[in-house]
């Protein structure tokens, strides 16, 4: 006997709302294609795109532990605050991360990146100056391609020295639209 | 060695059409729903113990079952209790299934209900969608027609 779509909906909200989940994920409709959002009871864990929810339930579960249940309502906050963004309502997000797991550098760099403004670009150069490591360009670079919640950390703000765009965890073309989005390119 | 226990997700995935299709005949429809949540409910606070991930569609059938007991025992303070098979993986259903191939429908159904589920008439009325007596002459004329075969 088939479970109703309302029986399991009512399952999942009620299962985020007793906090029983180690993490709690759903799809989230963008311009950019479905995102994969994830959450803890510390924050947002993974923002991704192209993702396939059945591969990515175990490394969720790696991650955070073995309770891990699609939940819409628990990525409530971080699906308004997304929609607002793609619909040019809102410059900064308002939402805690969950970092675990990260190395220190990476951390590091990560927070630097999050006070690079709406609307503008850095570069990943001057991003490892302002982390204490001039020299370490190529390492922001391949922190930037792991970012575990682009959008919301705003990797795509981050160019080459000479204004190339240079690369994107999503792809070259999605740097693209944000950098529209927010006004930079044309 | 690292505990293979897969993500809840799955696990739900898995079980929980089972589960209900269980609850549901346990219990009727209504009651399900909050015994169907319940069962989760308790499977997602245990599963963070869980030391491997063997059995689960046993563990998982174990705690609806004490669920079903439960809702029995606040349904009918005065303890009067169905036998209900708490321990046995195979629900004395199975046997009851096979035994009943042959009845028309709505008998089968009320056969299983009264003597493979111990049902009261009330529960199996509803499950049916029909009155009380109804169920009772479904069960009654169920198990004469298997009498009948039975002496053949």
């Amino acid at each position: 006997m088939t479970v109703s779509p309302d029986l399991d909906r009512r399952f999942r909200d009620a299962a985020a709302a007793a906090q029983l989940l180690d993490a709690a994920f759903d799809l989230v409709d963008s311009p950019l294609g479905p995102l994969l959002v994830a959450a803890t009871d510390r924050g947002l864990l993974r923002v991704m795109y192209d993702a396939e929810p059945e591969r990515e339930l175990e490394r969720l579960a790696l991650v955070a532990g073995p309770r891990v249940l699609r939940s819409p309502r628990a990525v409530d906050r971080a699906r308004r605050q997304l929609d607002e963004y793609f619909e040019g309502r809102r410059e900064q997000f308002e939402l805690e991360l969950d970092l675990r797991g990260l190395a220190p550098f990476a951390e590091h760099v990560l927070g630097e990146l999050a006070r690079v403004p709406y609307g503008t670009t850095t570069t990943y150069g001057t991003l490892a100056a302002q982390a204490g490591a001039p020299k370490a360009a190529r390492a922001v670079g391949t922190v930037m391609n792991r970012n575990p919640v682009p959008i919301v950390l705003p990797c795509h703000r981050v160019v080459g020295a000479s204004g190339a765009l240079t690369g994107y965890g999503g792809g070259l073309d999605r740097k693209v639209r944000l950098l529209r989005l927010e006004g930079v390119l044309a | 060695m690292a505990v293979v226990i897969p993500p809840f997700e799955r696990f739900y995935s898995d079980h929980r059409d089972e589960v209900y299709g269980f609850l549901r005949r346990r219990l009727g429809p209504g009651a399900a729903e909050d015994a169907f949540q319940e069962t989760f409910l308790r499977a997602l606070h245990a599963y963070g113990r869980l030391e491997h991930g063997r059995e689960l569609r046993a563990w998982v059938l174990t705690i609806a079952r004490r669920i079903v007991i439960d809702v029995y025992r606040r349904q009918r303070p005065q303890g009067e209790l169905p036998e209900l098979a708490a321990e046995d993986e195979l629900p004395a259903f199975e046997e009851l299934a096979g035994l009943t191939n042959g009845l028309p429908p709505t008998e089968r159904a009320a056969v299983v209900l009264r003597y493979g589920y111990d049902l009261p008439y009330e529960r199996i009325a509803a499950a049916l969608g029909s009155s009380q007596e109804a169920a009772r002459q479904a069960a009654s004329s169920g198990v004469r027609r298997l009498r009948k075969e039975h002496r053949r």
